[in-house]
């Protein structure tokens, strides 16, 4: 019976005293990397940082954690890319101290009520993520395609049914069109990217799209796919296939041009920042909200207005200075034009254009401890 | 050692038997924490569901999406899409099931058997999400010919009409990684009923110049009939409440429909929170846990049904 209970500790306690030691050895890596950062004296902050929400911008917020602890070594940040809507919910319920989120919170709301009320005051929502979204396709023969929003539309509603249909074919002179069935791959998941998308869909497609813009694709037909990875895959796996995603994230398929006034714009990060940055504010914004009503039907120069904006959530106030610290300084980073260089070189995002930059920068700059 | 006697026990024995009955008492007390317990975490998950499910049943039609107007519209297809996607993976898995354990039980050599045993108990043991990246991006690419065929040759069967999915991720692809996954419960408790058919009833029938599949037939199935149903009840359970592999291997909606080849097919409750839950607003997010708690009580009915033909089976055979 001894030996047998010794058998069994034995190797359990050697496990723990291996992974302690290892611990150790990791705590002992952070410290002189933090020491080295702290001695270049460029920061007073220290504590820890909790946030999640949107997993567009999860890609992104790892380099902004990254580049963000490397000069403010006392802080440990984290992100937790579980979603948008829980994100949300975790920063209305006050678990998190700053959340991301794909659409912004609308006022007036249930949810604007509850963010306002563990904030104290109006909830701060700046841009921090743009996006422009591909319309990505898999057709043997065909790498690029030029296409209108109400093309795009009548595909994605079923009008079209083949390749080769005269909609598409006259729009793509010298593109031989096979007669291949049209499957449309839409996201299974609730997701942002599917809200600006059919979003500009119904805006800009000259009423051939009947749905309103949500988050939750609006017909139960055609292919789908979970997550961005999911679609991308479902288009890889078949011929005549189409769908959308992040822009990033579309190497190897087809990618179609949208007609953007006159001309066909393929996805470009300055094409997408520049619309951005000539949309109105939406109507309901407060001076603490630089919340867009991005202009779909754009027809500036390069503009590319299929596009997804990801926004930043924090209070005005927090209850402990050196929290309220910490969000300013990690969030006015994450709208620099450094944050968003990085971001974008790790994400492919479009960076905010200065002009917003700055005005996020100065909502940012009200943060303060009570 | 004799309990009921008058005479005072030497000292040592009785101190042995006060240290034999503390022990008995914390075995005792320690069991029957354990059973209550379980029980108390079963009614916390239920109570949990219905306070949190409670609200999605009157929320505003338009957080229901995709047209549907109430939870019941909402729900329906989802819990037809369930039952749907597990008959299919019982379909596939009951026959392949049964013949594995009846060639383990009665027709392998011990020398095959023990490894045949080994390997399936073993296919239990992978996890659902390698099923899912297995199905959803190897086996899909596989089946597309099937599929193609399927669908111009016998698109006059309802299952099969088509027209067939690009990608191979389909019902049909679905069923087929369901199958495999419940195929070790149902092996793992046939085997085991099987195996214990007393050894007369089957010389009997030898005895009476019975084959070996009337063997099977008149002594063997009988007996294992209700253990039989058990294994299945078992297997259609894991079936149902199955997320990430259905998630992740076909194209889904929630939807009526026996298409089984197509774009889509109807989707599972468990799969439809998992697609859902994280960016879902807090009213979805209350309706996703009422359909949670649907799945939950329609598990629970189906386990009452098994445990009840399981009863009237064993019943049947003690007459």
């Amino acid at each position: 019976m001894k030996t047998t209970l010794r058998r069994a500790i034995v190797p359990g306690a050697a496990a723990l005293a291996l992974a302690a030691s290892l611990a150790a050895c990791g705590d002992s890596n952070t410290n002189t990397a933090g020491d080295t950062a702290a001695s270049d004296g460029s920061s007073t902050l220290s504590g820890k940082l909790a946030g999640g929400g949107s997993s567009a911008q999860g890609t992104a917020q790892q380099a902004w954690m990254a580049a963000f602890q490397q000069s403010n070594s006392g802080v440990s940040i984290t992100y937790d890319p579980v979603g948008s809507g829980t994100g949300r919910t975790s920063f209305e319920s006050g678990a998190y101290a700053f959340a991301g989120s794909d659409a912004f919170i609308a006022n007036p709301s249930d949810e604007y009520t509850a963010a306002k009320k563990t904030c104290g005051a109006d909830p701060i929502e700046v841009p921090s993520y743009i996006s422009p979204i591909a319309v990505v396709f898999n057709l043997k023969g065909v790498d690029s395609l030029k296409l209108d929003a109400k093309t795009i539309a009548n595909i994605f509603n079923g009008t079209i049914k083949k390749w080769n249909d005269p909609q598409i074919a006259s729009q793509n002179d010298g593109v031989s069109l096979p007669d291949t069935a049209i499957h449309t791959v839409h996201r299974s998941d609730d997701s942002g990217t599917t809200q600006n998308f059919t979003e500009y869909l119904s805006k800009a497609g000259e009423g051939a799209w009947k749905d309103e813009a949500s988050q939750t694709w609006p017909s139960t037909d055609g292919l789908s796919g979970n997550g961005t990875s999911g679609v991308i895959t479902s288009i890889k796996g078949g011929d005549g296939t189409i769908g959308y995603a992040d822009a990033s994230q579309a190497g190897g398929l087809g990618v179609v041009s949208i007609k953007v006034g006159s001309s066909y714009n393929a996805p470009s990060p300055d094409g997408a920042a520049s619309v951005v940055a000539n949309s109105q504010l939406d109507a309901s914004a407060t001076d603490s909200q630089l919340i867009y009503d991005v202009n779909r039907t754009d027809t500036a120069d390069g503009a590319y207005p299929l596009l997804l904006v990801s926004y930043l959530l924090a209070c005005p106030t927090y209850a402990d200075a050196s929290t309220a610290a910490m969000v300013k300084g990690y969030l006015s980073y994450i709208v620099s034009q450094e944050g968003q260089q990085a971001g974008a070189s790790a994400a492919g995002s479009a960076p905010l254009s200065s002009d917003t930059s700055d005005k996020a920068a100065a909502i940012l700059d009200k943060i303060a401890g009570q | 050692m004799s309990t009921g006697s008058s005479l005072t026990p030497p000292p040592a024995v009785s101190a042995r038997r006060g240290r034999l009955a503390l022990g008995d008492r914390i075995f005792a007390a320690s069991a029957r924490g354990a059973g209550l317990l379980i029980l108390l975490v079963l009614a916390g998950v239920f109570v949990f569901l219905l306070i949190q499910g409670a609200p999605g049943l009157s929320v505003d039609p338009k957080e229901y999406g995709q047209g549907f107007d109430s939870f019941w519209a909402y729900a329906g297809p989802l819990l037809f899409g369930t039952i749907f996607i597990s008959l299919l993976a019982l379909v596939v898995a009951v026959p392949f099931a049964l013949a594995v354990a009846l060639f383990i039980s009665h027709y392998a050599p011990r020398r095959l058997a023990t490894p045949v045993a080994y390997v399936i108990d073993l296919l239990a043991a992978v996890p659902s999400v390698v099923f899912g990246l297995w199905g959803g991006r190897a086996l899909s690419q596989a089946l597309k010919p099937v599929i193609n065929w399927l669908g111009e040759y016998l698109n006059w069967i309802p299952l099969f009409k088509g027209p067939a999915s690009p990608n191979g991720q389909t019902a049909l692809t679905a069923g087929l990684v369901l199958g495999v996954m419940i195929l070790p419960i149902i092996t793992a408790i046939s085997r085991e009923v099987f195996a214990q058919t007393p050894r007369l009833n089957e010389e009997a029938a030898i005895g009476l110049g019975a084959t070996r599949w009337e063997v099977l037939r008149l002594a063997v199935f009988p007996y294992a009939k209700s253990g039989v149903i058990a294994g299945i009840m078992l297997g259609l359970g894991r079936a149902l409440g199955e997320t990430m592999a259905v998630t992740m291997v076909y194209s889904s909606s929630p939807k009526y429909m026996l298409n089984i080849i197509g774009d889509t097919s109807p989707q599972t409750i468990a799969a439809n929170i998992a697609n859902n839950y994280a960016e879902a607003s807090a009213d979805k997010q209350h309706v996703l846990i009422a359909a949670g708690l649907v799945l939950f009580a329609f598990t629970f009915v189906v386990n009452f049904i098994a445990r009840w033909a399981i009863g009237r089976g064993e019943r049947k055979l003690a007459r």
